[in-house]
């Protein structure tokens, strides 16, 4: 079996947790890790008679995001009762919106700097804000357990992105759900943290098989508790596979089945079905009389857009034109996140080489931020003193391999740039030292001389490490020059 | 001078000058609930110590000359709807009966910040369905002009103490007439206000869209004084209005120059009392008599009103009720029973029946809880609720009667462009003995036929005393007037109140 035999069809679910101070229709907090049951109040905890009020906060936050998400902002919306019976969920319905989304008709662009796809739009059917439901924990036989609820969740803001099933492979689920992510990042809507829930995916998969009556459509798959963009990826993987077997074996095709939910197992990399005996979901939506719709959010869309600084596709054409770097590292940069931009702009302005700060930014920085497992935030060497040492190695008083000393020196010692040289034992050389050390060079070397002077110009290479090995703070440029000028002007063997 | 006979205005000028103490006068309206509510049946709890220590309290600041609010040192029964803290709030249901709010609705802090002495809690239908406070889970509450009659409802309690004389006023709600009936079955004033004019937050919902708290009295500008101390807008209800209250105390007296009246010609038809029919005509005579015009104005939708209603309402209710589970709070069915019996019938299944035929644990606790605490009315209309939200039945539905409601609010828009307020009956008969429509649920609905349509088009309504029948019965004459037109709505009542004595009548108490 290889791909060839079918298309992946994927469409996926994302909820995202918005970074706002309090709950959406109370003013309950939405802080992470609290004890149980403590952030709550009469609204969330929906005891009778208490009412919600929209926070305006987590509306605008929505609007932000479906904006940038390219998303039309109709004139009217309004909120909505989901109703279904669950512990977890007080009230006994969700608020949500139904039929008249605050976003809809929206679209991202996504492109694979590994080149395995070409770069996709892919649309979204609509973006929609609900409040969350509280956390149960339980046994699910009977009376063997009790189960416990934590109602602090309750009531904190989703904005649930929906897309289109454009997406063609676990590779593309898993690069849209990466550029949602920095998206989300660069608007500061949310804290996108999968570990606490804050961003949830939920992915809807089936196959197109061509045949000789035209193409199948095996049924659709939901694929629940992912729990990473790496699980999303390898649970389309799997979940395709399998439906390529099971449709061998059952010849099931897309109507034949209700549509089926299954989970992710990440220790055994395998999805597998979820009982879902009360899944004849009819939710009975209805407006909710207990709230007003909020007055003509389209209105708004011109100032949110103005107070939007500038999202990730725009900014790496932006690094590319303006401060000549290739695309791969305006990519790398620009997916680090606004700081790291930040911090590279400022780097290029004051060391006057972009190109040199791309790359040590690719290398040095980002490398030190892995190893010390922090954000450019916590980066202590400031952008203007990186630059100051840029400025150094570009004017050939410091190779790369000295300036990287330095920098390590400056990392671990906390020492400012000149100190950190001066620990080191760099000093300038002067020009006639270093035309002292090549005329030793060159006399102490004539089968390097002989070399050079039959053509193999590289052969200056040796001396110059010769020169590195007695004085570390030669300019190795400088020392293949004057070595080469010394040897032109010996008369040939 | 006797206490409980005074209305509100005239026992806070006796308050402020000393004739009389709030202790005395609460002592008074608490021996008032003694002699008389074991036939009543008013109020489903007195809190007297609770009661006599706040008057007392009160009585001293006026001591000590510390500055007090409208209504210092008055007794309010409150219908047991409206959260406070602490306080049951049953709703009149086996499901709330253990239930203690955590907090104040927002009509309690005001009527706190009032000075209102807080005497007890008041009698109704279940959740707020029925129009006879019999759908009570708890007691009857009898009518006090003749025992043998149901108060209406579902504020059956609320008007019932004021006809009864042990209170000088009473907060109610009214969904669909739930004020305004009881008013005119027991002979006392109700005001419906405007949707938004009064803060929902902690009256537990019925029908969150039509649901509105409002004053009970047994004089109009009694009404006015409790009116103006509960409205307002409220940051915790969004859809509590904006702006402004009028001071509708100070000028419910001012008669109004030119008033207009409309007639609804489709409310003079078939099935009204011919008694009621002509209190109403008599009553309009007396308006025309103070200056007022007349004019004949039509409601096509109105007839709808009725079938709008009991769709909305039910499918906001079926919503609004999800949440008594029996999970968090409020009553939950024995639960080991529950499993014992699910056990059993697991026994029963033949080895090779799906198992996932039986409920699971949580579901059959869901269904015993709600089966046993809720009363039958309520079922009837979750289950309306439900159906008429379920997939395939919502645009034939909940859709169309959406549809009804916003043509009702047009004719009245179109009526109140003609005339100031509108008048009629607040009722097709006056009050029905108890047990007489138990068993017959859409002629208790008919009972809403002149009141639901100002619910639905969230218009402003009031029942006040405009005569009696044959056998000694109250009837209500019902006015309305257009959303936040409250102050011409009162002032055009007390015209005709103090034309007349209806509102002094008492029943006569055995």
């Amino acid at each position: 079996m290889t791909s060839a035999d079918y298309e992946i069809v994927i469409g996926l679910e994302v909820h995202v947790q918005l970074k706002t101070a309090s709950k959406l229709f109370c003013g309950c907090s939405t802080r992470f890790g609290a004890e149980p049951n403590t952030q709550t109040c009469p609204v969330c905890t929906g005891l009778p008679g208490a009412l919600p009020v929209l926070n305006e906060q987590a509306l605008e936050l929505s609007l932000r995001t479906a904006v940038a998400l390219n998303c039309e902002i109709p004139r009217l919306t309004k909120w909505d009762r989901k109703n279904y019976y669950y512990p977890d969920l007080p009230k006994g319905y969700q608020i949500s919106q139904f039929d008249l989304p605050m976003s809809q008709h929206g679209w991202l662009m996504i492109s694979d700097p590994e080149g395995e796809f070409e770069e996709r739009k892919i649309r979204l059917i609509r973006a929609h804000l609900e409040e969350d439901a509280g956390k149960s924990m339980h046994d699910e036989e009977a009376g063997k357990a009790d189960s416990r609820i934590d109602l602090n969740r309750t009531g904190t803001p989703l904005l649930e992105i929906v897309s289109e099933p454009d997406i063609r492979s676990p590779r593309q689920a898993r690069v849209f759900l990466t550029e949602l992510k920095l998206l989300l990042a660069y608007l500061d809507v949310s804290d996108c943290n999968m570990q606490e829930g804050s961003l949830r995916v939920d992915g809807n998969i089936n196959l197109h098989i061509p045949g000789p009556q035209g193409v199948i459509a095996t049924p659709i798959v939901e694929v629940k508790n992912v729990n990473s963009f790496r699980a999303v990826e390898r649970a389309m993987h799997f979940e395709a596979e399998r439906q390529y077997e099971c449709w061998q074996q059952t010849g099931e095709r897309l109507g034949d089945v209700p549509k089926q939910t299954r989970g992710w197992d990440d220790k055994a990399q395998v999805t597998r079905a979820q009982r879902h005996k009360e899944e004849s979901s009819d939710y009975r939506y209805l407006p909710d009389p207990d709230l007003v719709p909020p007055v003509d959010p389209a209105g708004r869309v011109e100032s949110i857009r103005e107070q939007t600084g500038e999202l990730p596709a725009a900014l790496r054409g932006r690094l590319q034109q303006q401060y000549q770097i290739n695309a791969y590292t305006a990519d790398v940069i620009v997916n680090q996140g606004r700081p790291l931009v930040d911090y590279f702009v400022e780097l290029a302005e004051k060391s006057g080489n972009a190109v040199l700060a791309g790359n040590w930014i690719q290398q040095d920085v980002l490398r030190t931020l892995k190893e010390q497992e922090i954000a450019i935030e916590q980066f202590s060497v400031p952008a203007g003193s990186l630059a100051e040492l840029l400025k150094m190695i570009d004017a050939g008083q410091l190779d790369n391999s000295r300036g990287r000393d330095v920098l390590q020196a400056m990392l671990e010692t906390g020492a400012v740039l000149e100190q950190a040289v001066a620990s080191l034992g760099i000093e300038q050389v002067d020009d006639v030292a270093l035309d002292e050390l090549c005329r030793q060079l060159v006399a102490e070397n004539p089968h390097v001389v002989s070399d050079v002077q039959a053509g193999k110009q590289q052969a200056v290479g040796a001396l110059v490490g010769k020169a590195r090995q007695r004085n570390p703070n030669v300019n190795p440029g400088r020392i293949k020059e004057i070595c080469l000028e010394l040897i032109s002007r010996l008369p040939p063997d | 001078m006797d206490l409980t006979q005074t209305s509100a205005t005239a026992l806070l000028s006796e308050l402020r000058s000393g004739t009389c103490s709030s202790l005395e006068l609460t002592r008074a309206c608490l021996e008032q609930v003694e002699r008389h509510d074991e036939t009543i049946g008013a109020f489903l709890r007195v809190d007297a110590q609770g009661a006599i220590d706040r008057a007392k309290s009160i009585d001293q600041q006026r001591a000590a000359g510390e500055p007090l609010g409208l209504l210092a040192g008055l007794p309010v029964a409150v219908k047991d709807i409206l959260c406070a803290r602490g306080v049951p709030t049953t709703c009149g249901s086996r499901m709330l009966e253990t239930f203690l709010p955590p907090y104040n609705a927002t009509v309690i802090d005001r009527l706190e910040e009032a000075g209102a002495v807080l005497l007890g809690r008041t009698n109704m239908d279940e959740f707020g369905m029925g129009s006879s406070t019999e759908n009570s889970a708890f007691q009857l509450t009898r009518n006090p002009w003749d025992p043998e009659r149901i108060p209406g409802g579902s504020s059956g309690g609320s008007a019932a103490c004021l006809a009864a004389s042990m209170v000088p006023l009473s907060i109610g709600t009214d969904t669909g007439g739930s004020i305004r009936q009881p008013a005119a079955l027991c002979g006392v004033v109700g005001v419906k206000p405007s949707y938004g004019r009064v803060s929902r937050y902690g009256l537990v919902a019925y029908a969150s869209s039509l649901d509105q708290v409002g004053p009970l009295a047994r004089t109009v500008e009694d009404a006015a004084l409790l009116l103006e101390v509960i409205a307002g807008h409220d940051s915790r209800d969004s859809t509590s209005a904006p702006g402004e209250v009028p001071r509708y105390s100070e000028t419910v007296s001012q008669p109004l120059e030119g008033l207009r009246i409309g007639l609804v010609k489709e409310h003079f038809g078939d099935g009204l009392d011919n008694e009621i029919a002509e209190a109403i005509q008599e009553a309009i005579r007396t308006y025309e008599s103070l200056g007022a015009t007349v004019h004949e104005i039509s409601m096509p939708h109105a007839t709808y009103g009725v079938a709008t209603y009991y769709i909305i309402a039910p499918c906001e209710a079926s919503s609004n009720l999800a949440r008594y589970d029996g999970v968090h709070y409020g009553y939950r069915t024995d639960t080991r029973a529950m499993l014992q019996e699910l056990e059993a019938e697991r026994q029963q299944l033949s080895p090779d029946a799906d198992e996932d035929r039986l409920d699971s644990a949580l579901v059959r606790m869901y269904r015993r809880s709600r089966a046993e605490s809720l009363g039958e009315e309520v079922k009837r209309r979750i289950m309306l609720g439900t159906y008429a939200l379920s997939e395939g039945y919502y645009d034939a539905y909940y859709l169309k009667a959406l549809k009804v409601r916003r043509l009702i609010r047009g004719d009245y828009d179109v009526a109140f462009d003609q005339v100031d307020v509108i008048a009629g009956p607040v009722t097709p008969q006056p009050a029905f003995r108890c047990g007489e429509k138990a068993d017959d649920p859409l002629s208790m609905y008919l009972e809403d036929l002149y009141t639901v349509t100002a619910n639905l088009a969230g218009v402003a309504g009031i029942s006040l005393p405009c005569g009696f029948t044959r056998e000694g019965l109250p009837i209500g004459l019902q006015l309305q007037a257009a959303p936040f037109q409250e102050e011409q709505l009162l002032r055009a009542a007390a015209m005709y109140q103090a034309e007349t004595d209806w509102h002094t009548r008492r029943p006569p108490l055995a």
